[in-house]
Formats: C-alpha cells, sequence, structure tokens
C-alpha cells in the first residue's frame, strides 16, 4: 500500500517536472508581453510595427527598419545557406569517399559549436575590410552580415537535410536509377523532393536561428537605424536592437526594447511552430 | 554532362565549408596561442584587462555551467523519464514536446531579457551567478531532455521486462534498470550544454553582469571568458588579450565536441 | 546500484540556493554601476584601492549613467557613475566631480582634414554635409558613427556639440568608444568621436574652431567639449563607499586618472 502511494507520487512529482518546459515559456512570454506590450498599446501597433524612426530621445519607437533589416539578413544568409547546405547533405550522403566524410563531419560539428562573438569577431577583422575596400560602403554591412550568417546556419540545414535524405526508403533511389536516369538525376529529382517537408523543416529551423543571432550581427551590421536600401547599407535587426540599446535603457525606452522582443518571440513562435508541424507530418 | 557539373559544385560547396573554418579557426589560434602560457591561466584580468590573464573569466565561466547544469540536470532528466516512462498518453506527450521544441528555438536575446527582467529584477537577485546560471539553465534544457529521451529509448525493453518481472515497480524500475544505462546519454547531454554555455554571450551579458573581480559568493556578478572577449575585441583594449581568450576559447569548445562525440560513437556501440 | 541516485539529483539545487541566500548576507563590499565611459577608470581605480585594502570589494558594473542613477537610487548599487550633469530631476542625488573628460571628434589618419569649425562638425553629423569634398577632401562619402541611444557620451556629444539638430539616422552605431575607434581606424571615411582618453595613435583627433584637445586647453577652457566624470550618491556618502571616495579624490588616484588621458579635478 505504501508502496502504491509512494509510485503515485512520484509519478505526479514527475509530471509537474516534466510540464517545467512549458511553465518556463509560458514565464518567459508572461514577463516579457507584460514589460513590452504597454508600451504597444501606448503608441499603437500599427506606429509601432510600421513606423520607421526609431529615435528614443524623442519617445519615436518604431521598428520597421529592424524588420527589414532581420528580412534581408537572414534572406542574405538563406541565399548562401540552403545552395551550400543541401549541397553539403547530398554530399554526405550520396557522394562521399570515406575519408571525406571523416573530415567534413566534425567540420560541421565544430561550425556549430563555435561561439557567435568568434564569428562576429572573425567577420570584423577579416570580412568587413574586404567588403570595404572591393565592393564599397563602410563595409559593416547586410552583406557582410548575411555572409557569416549564413555559416552559422549550415550546421541546422546540414544535418536535418541529411537525415531527411538518409530517411528516405532505398527503393527510392533504386527505382531512380533502374529507369536509367544518372546519378544526379536521381539526387536531383527523386530524392530531394522526396525528402522536401524535411528539407523545408531545415530551411524554417534555419531562418529561426538567423532571426535569433544577436552578438555577431551587432559587431558585423554597423546597427545604422535606417531602412536599408541596398546589401551594402549597413542595418539593424530586432536582436541587434535589443542588444545594443539594452545596456543603458530605462523607462519607456526600456520598455520598447521588450516590445521589440514581443514582435521578435512572435515571429520566432510562428516559424517554430511551422518547422515542428512539418517535420510530424514528415514522421507520419 | 549536368552530372559532372553538379558533382564539381558540390565538391566545391563541401571544400569552400571545410576552408572557411579553417580560415576562422586558423586566424584566431594563429595569434591567441602565443599567449596561452601558464600565466595567463593564473591570473586575473588587471588594468581594464590589458594585462594579467584571464583567472576571474574561467571561474566565473564555470560557476555559470556549474549552476546551469544542477539546475536543468533534474528538470531534463525527470521530463525525459516522465515521457519515455510514465506516459501513454499522446496529448500530454505532444503539449510537453511542442514546449520543448519551442523553448529550443527561443533565441539568447530572449532569454536575456527575461533572465534580467525575472531573476535580476523582479526576484531581485541582482546581476549574479544565480541569475545568470538559472537563465542558462532554462536555455540548455530542452538539450538535456532530448539526449536522455535518445539514450532512454536505445535501452531495450528486455531490461524492463527483467525488472517488472523480478516484483520492481516503475520506480525501481527506473532507477536500477533505466537511469545507470542511460547515464552516458545524460553525460553526453551535459557535455553538448556545456560546450554552449561557454559560447553564450548575449543572455549572460544581460543577467551575470561583467565585473572582473573574482566572485565570493553565488550573488556575485562575473564575467565569463566569451563576454570578456566580445567586451575586449570591441573596446579594442588589447587585441592580444582578446586573440588570448579567443584561443581558448575555441581550444575548449574543440575539447568539449570531440568529448561529446566520442560518447555518442562509444554508446551507440554500445548498444548496437 | 545500490545507492538511489535521483533524490541526491533534487537536493544538489537546494544547496546552491541554500548556499547562495547564506552568500548573500555576508557580502560585503560595495557596487559601484553606471556609464560605461568613467567603468575603466573606475575598474582601475577599484584594482588600486583593493590593492591598499585587501579587505575591501569593490564591483564596478556598467549598464549606463542613467541606469546607474536609478541603481543608486534604488540602493542597488551604493555609487553610481555618470558621464553627463544630472538633470533637474535627478537633482536629489549627491553628485562628486571625480575628474573631467573630453570629447574628441576622430577620423582616419590618413585623412587630410585638420580643423572643423564647430558648425561644421554639427553639419556633418546632422547629415547636411554628406560628402568629404564639401570639407575639401576627396569625394567619398562621408561615414558616420555615432554611440547608441542612452550612452552618456552620446548625450554628452548631442548636448555640447549638436544642440537642437539631430544626429543623422544614417550613421553607423556602435556599442562602446573602443568600437568607434576600431571602425574609424579602419575605414579611411569614417568620423566619430570618443572620450579623448582613448584616443591613440590609431586615430586622429581634429581640432575643433581651431582649437587642439589638449590638456592645457581644456584646463583653459579653450576647448569646450568636456563632460564631468560623476560619483553619484544617495544622501551623503558614508562608509566602504565613502572611503573609496576619498581614496578616488585623492592626488595619487587623480594622477592615475591623468595618465590614463582624464583631466583631472586639480589643475
Amino acid at each position: 500500500m505504501m508502496v502504491e502511494i509512494k509510485e503515485k507520487i512520484i509519478e505526479k512529482m514527475l509530471l509537474l517536472i516534466a510540464f517545467s518546459s512549458i511553465s518556463i515559456l509560458a514565464l518567459i512570454a508572461i514577463f516579457i508581453f507584460g514589460e513590452g506590450l504597454p508600451l504597444i498599446w501606448k503608441i499603437g501597433p500599427k506606429a509601432f510595427i510600421l513606423g520607421e524612426r526609431w529615435v528614443p530621445s524623442q519617445g519615436s519607437f518604431g521598428i520597421l527598419p529592424m524588420i527589414f533589416g532581420s528580412f534581408w539578413v537572414t534572406l542574405g544568409a538563406l541565399l548562401l545557406g540552403i545552395p551550400l547546405g543541401l549541397a553539403c547533405a547530398i554530399f554526405l550522403c550520396e557522394w562521399t569517399p570515406p575519408w571525406a566524410a571523416m573530415v567534413l563531419r566534425p567540420t560541421m560539428q565544430l561550425l556549430a559549436a563555435i561561439p557567435s562573438v568568434i564569428y562576429g569577431f572573425w567577420g570584423l577583422i577579416v570580412l568587413v575590410p574586404l567588403v570595404r575596400n572591393y565592393l564599397g560602403g563602410p563595409g559593416l554591412s547586410i552583406l557582410s552580415g548575411s555572409m557569416i550568417l549564413g555559416f552559422m546556419v549550415l550546421p541546422t540545414i546540414i544535418s536535418i537535410s541529411e537525415d531527411s535524405l538518409r530517411a528516405l526508403p532505398p527503393s527510392f533511389k533504386a527505382g531512380g536509377l533502374a529507369l536509367g536516369a544518372t546519378h544526379w538525376q536521381t539526387i536531383w529529382r527523386v530524392l530531394i523532393p522526396a525528402a522536401r517537408s524535411g528539407i523545408v523543416a531545415s530551411i524554417i529551423l534555419g531562418m529561426g536561428r538567423a532571426i535569433g543571432e544577436t552578438m555577431a550581427m551587432i559587431m558585423i551590421l554597423g546597427n545604422a537605424v535606417k531602412m536599408p536600401s541596398s546589401f551594402l547599407d549597413s542595418a539593424r535587426t530586432l536582436t541587434t536592437n535589443i542588444g545594443i540599446e539594452m545596456g543603458y535603457a530605462s523607462g519607456e525606452h526600456r520598455q520598447a526594447l521588450f516590445a521589440t522582443g514581443v514582435i521578435l518571440f512572435f515571429i520566432i513562435m510562428i516559424l517554430n511552430s511551422s518547422a515542428i508541424i512539418l517535420s510530424r507530418r514528415r514522421m507520419g | 554532362m549536368t552530372q559532372s557539373i553538379a558533382k564539381i559544385l558540390i565538391w566545391i560547396a563541401a571544400l569552400s565549408t571545410i576552408v572557411v573554418m579553417v580560415l576562422i579557426l586558423f586566424q584566431i589560434l594563429r595569434e591567441g596561442l602565443p599567449i596561452l602560457q601558464l600565466r595567463f591561466f593564473l591570473e586575473s584580468p588587471r588594468s581594464m584587462g590589458r594585462e594579467g590573464g584571464i583567472l576571474s573569466t574561467m571561474i566565473g565561466t564555470i560557476a555559470l555551467t556549474v549552476v546551469a547544469i544542477i539546475f536543468a540536470t533534474p528538470l531534463g532528466v525527470g521530463t525525459a523519464i516522465f515521457l519515455r516512462e510514465y506516459t501513454r498518453e499522446r496529448k500530454i506527450s505532444r503539449i510537453i514536446r511542442f514546449g520543448t521544441d519551442c523553448l529550443a528555438g527561443v533565441p539568447s536575446i530572449i532569454f536575456g531579457l527575461f533572465g534580467f527582467v525575472f531573476f535580476v529584477i523582479h526576484l531581485n537577485m541582482g546581476w549574479s551567478i544565480l541569475s545568470g546560471g538559472l537563465t542558462l539553465a532554462a536555455m540548455i534544457l530542452p538539450t538535456i531532455i532530448c539526449t536522455t529521451e535518445e539514450a532512454i529509448k536505445t535501452i531495450p525493453y528486455s531490461y524492463r521486462e527483467v525488472s517488472y518481472s523480478l516484483g520492481g515497480t516503475k520506480w525501481q524500475t527506473v532507477t536500477h534498470a533505466i537511469l545507470p544505462n542511460a547515464l552516458p546519454g545524460i553525460f553526453t547531454g551535459i557535455i553538448l550544454s556545456v560546450g554552449r554555455s561557454i559560447g553564450e554571450t548575449a543572455a549572460v551579458i544581460l543577467t551575470a553582469g561583467s565585473s572582473l573581480v573574482m566572485p565570493t559568493s553565488l550573488f556575485s556578478p562575473i564575467r565569463t571568458m566569451a563576454v570578456h572577449f566580445y567586451i575586449l575585441a570591441r573596446e579594442g583594449i588589447s587585441m592580444e588579450m582578446a586573440y588570448g581568450t579567443g584561443a581558448t576559447l575555441i581550444l575548449l569548445v574543440l575539447m568539449i565536441n570531440t568529448i561529446a562525440q566520442w560518447l555518442i560513437n562509444r554508446y551507440i556501440r554500445h548498444r548496437t | 546500484m545500490l545507492v538511489n541516485p535521483k533524490p541526491l539529483l533534487w537536493l544538489l539545487p537546494l544547496l546552491v540556493i541554500l548556499s547562495g541566500v547564506g552568500c548573500q548576507r555576508s557580502r560585503a563590499g560595495i557596487t559601484v554601476a553606471g556609464s560605461t565611459s568613467v567603468e575603466p577608470f573606475a575598474e582601475l581605480l577599484a584594482e588600486e584601492y583593493m590593492i591598499r585594502y585587501p579587505q575591501s570589494h569593490i564591483y564596478v558594473q556598467g549598464g549606463g549613467s542613467t541606469a546607474g542613477i536609478e541603481a543608486v537610487r534604488t540602493h542597488a548599487a551604493q555609487i553610481g557613475m555618470s558621464s553627463r550633469s544630472l538633470t533637474s530631476e535627478e537633482k536629489d542625488l549627491y553628485a562628486v566631480t571625480i575628474a573631467k573628460d573630453a570629447i574628441a571628434i576622430i577620423v582616419h589618419p590618413k585623412n587630410p582634414l585638420q580643423n572643423l569649425p564647430l558648425e561644421k562638425v554639427i553639419e556633418v553629423f546632422s547629415g547636411k554635409i554628406r560628402n568629404w569634398k564639401e570639407l575639401g577632401g576627396n569625394p567619398h562619402l562621408i561615414v558616420l558613427v555615432t554611440r547608441e541611444e542612452g550612452s552618456g557620451t552620446r548625450e554628452a556629444f548631442q548636448k555640447l556639440v549638436m544642440g537642437k539638430e539631430e544626429i543623422s539616422l544614417e550613421s553607423l552605431v556602435q556599442d562602446s568608444n573602443g568600437a568607434i575607434r576600431q571602425v574609424v581606424s579602419g575605414d579611411p571615411n569614417a568620423i566619430g568621436y570618443i572620450s579623448l582618453g582613448l584616443v591613440n595613435e590609431k586615430v586622429k583627433a581634429l581640432k575643433i574652431s581651431g582649437v587642439e584637445p589638449h590638456l592645457k586647453n581644456i584646463v583653459k577652457g579653450r576647448y569646450r567639449l568636456v563632460r564631468p566624470f560623476l560619483f553619484l550618491f544617495k544622501g551623503r556618502p558614508e562608509g566602504e563607499a565613502n572611503s573609496f571616495l576619498e581614496f578616488v579624490l585623492s592626488p595619487e588616484a587623480q594622477e592615475l586618472l591623468q595618465k590614463e588621458g582624464l583631466v583631472t579635478i586639480r589643475p
């Protein structure tokens, strides 16, 4: 009897513990929204999201330049990361001599493990001067940021895409080759479309990581607060907006930064949920 | 024809990924390795970080990571046990998994904001090892849950059968048959989390502060190595020290990654 | 396994919290928080102070002038640091000037410009003048670099230089003086402002309206872009905080600050 009661208690305790991740998520939402929503309400969501001027000292809190900044930097990162990532995934899956896999796989894991501040630093020292001297502009630009960010999301895209490709039944590949297609044609027309949902999930997750990156972007993007008009322009993302001004902000300014966090939170939740739903569908 | 072009392009892609990685590592290690003498690790930063070493930042990093792991491991392992052993009900496990997956996707700056407003201000812990550690714990929780679950998954059902047939209760089965065999997986999760915590900057600056002084209690503010590197590199205080700190970070991460990989290989081989 | 590991695992967090709470009460020392411009100098002084008095603990924290003011009001810090003078609402705090800091307008060493009248500085930073050729230099777009909103240095620059004019929204923004120096030292077309104490051979400080940003000009009052570094207290300083303050105002500490490029309060 005692044993049964003890078992029941343990089960209930574990249930509570298991809800910790949901509870933390809820706490995060509650506190961030609690600090940020009042400001959005006060200014008006439209003025906040569509406003083009961010001048806290004058009480102007429009985050449109940052939304555009996040958008362009992420787009650039994906333009680099998707082809490169898919290529590496295909390479690892189909074409690799064992020695190459032994080099590429650890490389990939290392890419994922390196702290973002190191990426930012390298970008600052090597990439930014290159862009400035050969392409123009201040060097601290969307282009530089996208390039570094592209490399930072590579591991995500590669590993999930590779998993999806590997999970395909071998009959797909055998069937394609049996029909007379070349290796490449089989990959391009049979395997990749079949692994489509996994690949898309990897891209969405990569997008989420790209949008969420802060430190490296503060170092490389230049953080100008205007609407970007070219890839060589400096820009500011939603994350760097928070990161660069949070240290000093107080009062309304701080609330506005939390409000930026609210918008960011929404975007990330939507992205993440789509990725999760997509991969669930893939798992069947 | 397309095949050959495609093949070449793909090789180029794979090679360029490796090349860039090597370039990044090479740059930092080349400048930083010469700085890494014993003195570097045994002295704290002096004179705004221009002289001395990185001792206080190392202690800070260790303290922060330890606190994070102490809090995240019971929660993570408990969650994984619950998901794997205690529930068949799909709805509950789906909700929990959704929460965990979402938590894994939250950007570090949001964790930083949360940690700041919740631990530093609301709970009045101030900028401290505790605030930073608890925030980090929330960040690494999904990783611990995931790897523990994977570890438990690989344990053959026969282990449980034997335990039940011997008259064991569910909990006894967990503690005597499941957990001991899942330990390598749990360790892997911990080590991966350590790797991540070491590199974390945004959330740490907002919750643990940036004090260079050696901490005296859990409520002391500290500067971690990653934060120190960021500040040194940005302020241009001492490029030498920056490279040294960066090299240390890279070496640590390399080491941790290798250990984690070795663990993963070892316990997978163990099963099959 | 003979011993059940799980309960022990849960005991650990409790121990951590308990030890933390216990230590909280024994946490001596003072916190100095606020302007990141003052921060490195405060750190230096704290280091020297703790060498002289090994039992003391001084924690120096950044966060910005405004945050420092708030921190000292809420007792989160015993001393607040500010790199700008107090506004009228902030006058309830007790302020002590520990040093003066000049703001230097910097350009790349290769930039041919040597001198800029104050009115032109305003026009450059507000975006009215966009090209170096309007100032007699090579035809190239001017790259502005400024500090972020909320920074004491930026506020001081706004007050001392810009006045009513707004700093151009197109300017690059960096979150520390050192970072501004880094950008300007690497870009021949950049112009920015930093603490005079941070100027080194990698950048060139411009003469403003003919006056060179040199110590003697500052002391004589000819170079006007000067702001006070303040230590702030809630009420009169006492205890350890007072002890630290007295050290900071002492001749040896002031000499240290002067060596680092600040202007001392005792000429």
